[in-house]
């Protein structure tokens, strides 16, 4: 009994070492990184142990129970053919619903805890498209300063400020503008989840929900979709950025900031193809929105900082921007290296997308 | 020909077949047996192709950034692999189980609609066949097997109008399923079996066709309304319209959660009749495993919402649906501790069939535990969507109901074929399938807490998942071994020559051994008169003078196995009949129809509703 | 070889509960009715007031017409009551009677269906497609599922007409009656939830 006791907390704790504490697995619900996974974690192993208990006595119970009235050759005996035992079996029914309803306590508080929604947190809608994420900054001292002063509006990665209180409103977009070959994406469920700093809510069209967040110390932090949503649910990711005050200040003031234009003649060039000013191109801006110019879509991710260093991944951040090999191979075709890309091929050749890369990557 | 009637016996439009052999009379077999045969062995092939989909899906997983299978092949496999093992596989299994034994078990000869049987078995068939025919027609189902719109709505394919359609089919079968077996309990037991003296088995399929009769009614409703939104633009999920979304999943859960326990109670009846048997004693606390098993089915619609914590209903839902899911672990819970309590002190005689009844309580139990978390509604925020709830439904499902199903075919099997399979290939196939089990959905448990999502066909090297998706997929092939075994040990047993030496080879308690291997065509000589709980059992032994148990001498008259080498005299039973076959070829036509052309709807509803008057009007018996 | 005794009447056979089988399917069939329809008709609830675009229920419904065609059907349920009474005398001419007046005022109700879905078809009702709204979608759904329960009862009605006629039925023949009112009954039930919560309840115009 003895060593059956240690064996089961040996195998615990190497199950939940396994589980948790590995630099190499950035979405691991065991290694929380905010106030909001810790206390789902820490509800999770509060519950993990009766259950481990529960695990033992029966599995251990049938295990005991199976050898020791096994049948042995020989001796054919009729047991006692007994039916039942009343009392114990009352007991062994308000036992369980007495420890459930002690497991519930702590559950139901923190379904409350949870759903609190503080004022003072900093305001961000998630939106979720086919197939990647939009971030919209909706607090009044968040605005971007030229134009129309639009909340700041990035894709793939979200910037917030450490030790902060984030409010995320979740809600699911689609069928923006679109070119005459490109399929419109749908407003579909999707789900929102960063495992290492809270667990998920779904993204419905028509309904907003909210996941109240804040990460404790600076790094990146990587979430996915987790509802499916059709061809590329599985690779709809995004990265949660947490900066220290200085960055996070710089980051704001940048964020404000429209788009720098190009001095460097090929990225021009670039920038001509992508506005059609030029007479030619043009086709990026019925879905694409970069700040301070006349690109003003809506229905593809914003790219006004596309080359800043926080904006590590695009096109769901699936790839990281600072893989030229994956841009090009992008811009080329989307549909080759993600079936079902919503953007269309405008069959472009390797000079055209030579320069807008050049633009892309001035767009610091 | 005497007669009370009146009026002259009617005729029908054409003259009812009467042959009970040969391969035609397979398609105008009305007896339960028969049937129940039918269901085992399509569901079987289901089995083996819903399996194939897994192993592919574990084929694609197995490496990060895999190009096996594109995102499009990926999302019909898992869909169809879901859709497969649930509709077409364990569900008409478990219809194999009850067909073929609820008579047997009860005293009946057959069950109360024999016509309706058969109508219930091609239905499901055509229902499956329509199924896997968008494979050619355009592309599977690619939604998942929970088709949340607007997803599948808004999905160019046709695969997911298949889905609705197919499954609107499967459930027309399952309904009329669930209506003929719960009459035939309720109203045809044998003179002396009350209610508690019925084998647990029978209780568990009784409130199986409870719970199909109420709740595919209402994911009808929502196929239909997916059909409509699909087919002819309605709005019913449609947000820019005014839809709701989430009026799907209400719909859907209402119905999928009262499924589960559709899926594993037959398993648990199962279970509970294998145990006793193998232990030598009743089965521990009856009446508490009967009456829980009644309570899981009232409270399991109560706890649907535990599949939408999640979505965003609001504390106060998630608070109370939170609730409920305890509360169900309750009744769950109490039959492993009575199954224990059977197999203590008991003479315990591991064959196969106690191999794998064991096996599914221990693998259930790990099940059950997960799912206890997932009511520990803030955790089950980081856990629902991933491969946890994989791993918890695998435990439950094939832990639970396939070692239960298989359990049930290796006891059974004497008594359907009249041939043991092989006792050393099926322990053989127990533990290569205990260990491949494990090693594919254990570490499932380990990959969802890590961080990987449900219904992806790839994931990336950098998020440290290889390990264990390695892992899963070397045990996916190692089930595959299993069933492999499993298939040569019934190819092997069917070589051999028919014929029992002992036609009560496990010396069991019920009142289907009391009849030859395999049973006459109308089960039993005499309709039995019952007397107690566990009848046959009683029968053999009685108790001495000092209260033990002695076996009554062989010879007496209630001895068994020796009802059916009678020559059947005088016994009356209804003819076989093409009328439901005929009925239900039009079911699929009208949903071709309603894909392709009006016309072949108008025709489909011609031959059903033909086949129906057919069906009314015919003789009862073949002139 | 079985012989070819007629079969018995279905009140002889001999059952656990004293009831017969079908008797007791049909009742099982009607509870799970009850959840078919009780889905349609949550749905048509859930969605009142949620149309985004006209027509409105207000602006399409003529309550009288309604409620005329509401009449007949439970007409119906009396002529049904009236031809099951006649079987149980075994005044099997006047059962067929009654049982078609019952079929005749069933059709008549479909047909007002028939007549009033058109015209309001024709006045911007749709149940899909392009100018249709959550409103007609709902509407039509829930009252197309229920006519179509009419109209498998009308071909039941029919049928036993045609049976009885041809000497077809068994002798006890109030019985398969008594069946087909039990369904008949239902439906006719079933309207009057769906008439209460569709026409006569009022639904507000969503606002602007």
């Amino acid at each position: 009994m003895r060593t059956k006791r240690w064996l089961a907390l040996g195998l615990l704790t190497v199950t939940l070492l396994l589980v948790s504490c590995s630099k190499d697995i950035p979405q691991n619900t065991m290694n929380p990184a905010g106030p909001t996974a810790q206390t789902e974690k820490n509800l999770l192993v509060l519950v993990l142990w009766p259950a481990a208990a529960v695990f033992l006595i029966v599995e251990g119970g049938i295990l005991l129970i199976s050898i020791k009235y096994r049948h042995r050759k020989g001796r054919d005996r009729m047991p006692a053919q007994l039916h039942g035992h009343t009392r114990l079996e009352i007991g062994w029914t308000i036992a369980p619903a007495i420890v459930l309803a002690v497991i519930m306590v702590p559950t139901v508080s923190t379904i409350w805890q949870l759903a609190r929604q503080p004022a003072d947190a900093m305001h961000v809608t998630v939106q979720g498209y086919q197939w990647w994420w939009g971030f919209q900054y909706t607090d009044p001292d968040m605005q971007v300063g030229y134009g129309d002063h639009d909340p700041i509006l990035t894709a793939d990665v979200m910037v917030i400020p450490v030790g902060r209180t984030v409010d995320l409103a979740l809600t699911s977009l689609g069928g923006g503008a679109r070119t005459t070959t490109g399929v419109p994406d749908h407003e579909v469920i999707h789900s929102f989840w960063a495992p290492r700093l809270f667990g998920k809510q779904d993204v419905v069209p028509g309904e907003t929900n909210h996941i109240v967040f804040s990460a404790d110390t600076p790094g990146v932090y990587w979430g996915q979709c987790a509802e499916f949503c059709g061809l590329q649910h599985g690779r709809m990711k995004f990265r949660i950025r947490a900066l220290d005050e200085a960055d996070w200040q710089a980051w704001v003031a940048r964020e404000k900031t429209p788009a720098t234009a190009p001095t460097d003649p090929l990225a021009k060039q670039g920038m001509d193809l992508f506005l059609g000013t030029g007479g030619v191109g043009g086709q990026c801006i019925q879905c694409h929105s970069i700040g301070g110019t006349d690109a003003t879509g809506t229905a593809a991710p914003n790219l006004t900082h596309f080359a800043a260093a926080t904006h590590e991944c695009f096109a769901g951040c699936d790839f990281e921007t600072t893989d030229t090999a994956a841009l090009r191979a992008w811009l080329t075709d989307p549909n080759a290296v993600k079936m079902g890309a919503k953007m269309p091929d405008y069959g472009l050749t390797q000079d055209q997308i030579s320069a807008l890369m050049a633009y892309l990557y001035s767009l610091k | 020909m005497s007669t009370a009637a009146s009026v002259p016996a009617p005729r029908g439009i054409i003259r009812r077949p009467s042959a009970t052999t040969g391969w035609l009379s397979w398609f105008t077999t009305i007896d339960h047996k028969k049937i129940g045969l039918l269901y085992g062995m399509s569901a079987f092939v289901f089995f083996i192709i819903g399996g194939s989909e897994a192993l592919l899906i574990r084929a694609q997983l197995a490496k990060p950034d895999n190009t096996l299978l594109n995102a499009d092949q990926y999302n019909q496999i898992f869909t169809m692999h879901g859709l497969t093992m649930i509709f077409l596989f364990v569900m008409p299994m478990s219809a194999a189980f009850f067909n073929y034994l609820i008579p047997l078990m009860i005293g009946a000869r057959d069950v109360a609609f024999p016509r309706l049987n058969a109508f219930s078995y091609w239905v499901f068939l055509f229902g499956g066949l329509f199924l896997y025919s968008s494979w050619f027609l355009g592309g599977a189902p690619n939604g998942g097997w929970f088709g949340y719109p607007p997803n599948s709505t808004t999905d160019p394919s046709i695969g997911m109008t298949f889905y609705a359609l197919g499954l609107i089919i499967t459930g027309i079968a399952s309904s009329a399923g669930a209506i003929n077996l719960a009459v035939t309990v309720v109203n045809m037991r044998a003179p002396g079996m009350t209610l508690f003296r019925m084998p647990v088995f029978v209780w568990m399929g009784l409130v199986v066709q409870f719970l199909l009769a109420f709740s595919l009614p209402i994911v009808t409703v929502a196929l239909f309304e997916m059909l409509f939104d699909r087919r002819w633009q309605t709005h019913f999920f449609d947000p820019t319209a005014g839809g709701k979304p989430l009026l799907w999943q209400n719909l859907f859960w209402l119905f999928a959660h009262p499924e589960v326990y559709i899926l594993i109670l037959p398993a648990f009846g199962i279970i509970s009749e294998i145990l006793p048997v193998f232990s030598r004693k009743p089965l521990f606390g009856y009446q508490f495993v009967v009456f829980s098993g009644i309570a899981i089915g009232f409270i399991g619609f109560g706890v649907w919402a535990h599949h939408m914590f999640a979505v965003g209903l609001g504390p106060t839902a998630n608070t109370a649906f939170g609730i409920t899911t305890a509360i169900i672990a309750v009744p769950t819970g109490i039959k492993i501790f009575n199954w224990m309590g059977t197999m203590y002190g008991g003479d315990l005689h591991f064959d196969t069939p106690m191999l794998m009844a064991v096996g599914a309580v221990a693998m259930f139990v790990i099940g059950g535990l997960s799912g206890v978390t997932h009511a520990v509604v803030p955790s089950d925020y980081q856990q629902t969507d991933t491969y946890y709830v994989v791993a918890h439904f695998h435990y439950v499902l094939f832990g639970g109901a396939v070692f239960g199903l298989f359990g049930g075919m290796y006891y059974w099997w004497p008594k359907i074929f009249a041939r043991q399979l092989s006792e050393r290939l099926g322990k053989v196939q127990f533990w290569i399938m205990l260990v491949g089990f494990n090693l594919t959905f254990g570490p499932m448990h380990i990959l969802g807490l890590e961080g990987m999502i449900r219904r992806e066909y790839t994931y990336p090297a950098a998020l440290g998942l290889t390990f264990w998706n390695q892992v899963s997929s070397v045990g996916a092939y190692l089930i595959a071994l299993s069933t492999l075994v499993f298939i040569v040990n019934a190819v092997k047993t069917q070589r051999k020559p028919k014929g029992l030496a002992n036609e009560d080879p496990w010396d069991a308690r019920t009142l289907e051994w009391t009849t030859s291997c395999p049973p006459p065509v109308y089960n039993f000589e005499e309709i039995p008169v019952v007397h107690s709980l566990d009848e046959f059992w009683h029968r053999k032994y009685v108790e001495d003078k000092e209260g033990r148990l002695v076996r009554v001498p062989a010879g007496a008259s209630d001895h068994a196995a020796a009802d059916g080498h009678g020559a059947g005299h005088a016994i009356h039973l209804p003819s076989p009949s093409f009328w439901p076959l005929v009925a239900s070829i039009g079911l699929p036509m009208i949903a071709y129809g309603v894909l392709y052309s009006w016309w072949l709807v108008g025709a489909g509803a011609l031959i059903a509703i033909v086949g129906f008057m057919g069906w009314a009007m015919e003789p009862s018996v073949a002139d | 070889m079985a012989d070819t005794t007629a079969h018995a009447a279905p009140a002889a056979e001999q059952t656990s509960t004293g009831l017969p089988s079908t008797k007791l399917a049909m009742w099982v069939f009607l509870a799970s009715e009850c959840l078919l329809f009780g889905a349609l008709i949550t749905t048509y609830v859930l969605y009142r007031g949620s149309s985004t675009t006209p027509p409105y229920p207000s602006e399409i419904f003529d309550i009288r017409y309604t409620s005329v065609s509401s009449f007949v059907l439970l007409a119906s349920s009396l002529t049904m009551v009236l031809s099951l009474t006649a079987a149980e005398k075994r005044d099997f001419a006047r059962m067929r009677l009654w049982l078609v007046a019952t079929a005749m005022l069933g059709m008549t109700f479909v047909g007002g269906q028939v007549y009033e879905f058109t015209s309001f078809y024709h006045e911007g009702l749709k149940i899909g497609g392009p100018g249709s709204n959550l409103f007609g979608t709902t509407f039509y759904t829930l009252t197309g599922f229920h006519g179509v329960h009419v109209t498998v009862g009308i071909l039941m009605l029919l049928s036993l007409v045609g049976s009885s006629w041809a000497g077809r039925l068994p002798d006890d023949q109030a019985f398969p009656v008594e069946m087909v009112g039990l369904y008949w009954h239902f439906v006719d039930i079933v309207w009057i939830v769906i008439f209460t919560v569709v026409y006569l309840i009022p639904q507000a115009k969503p606002a602007g």
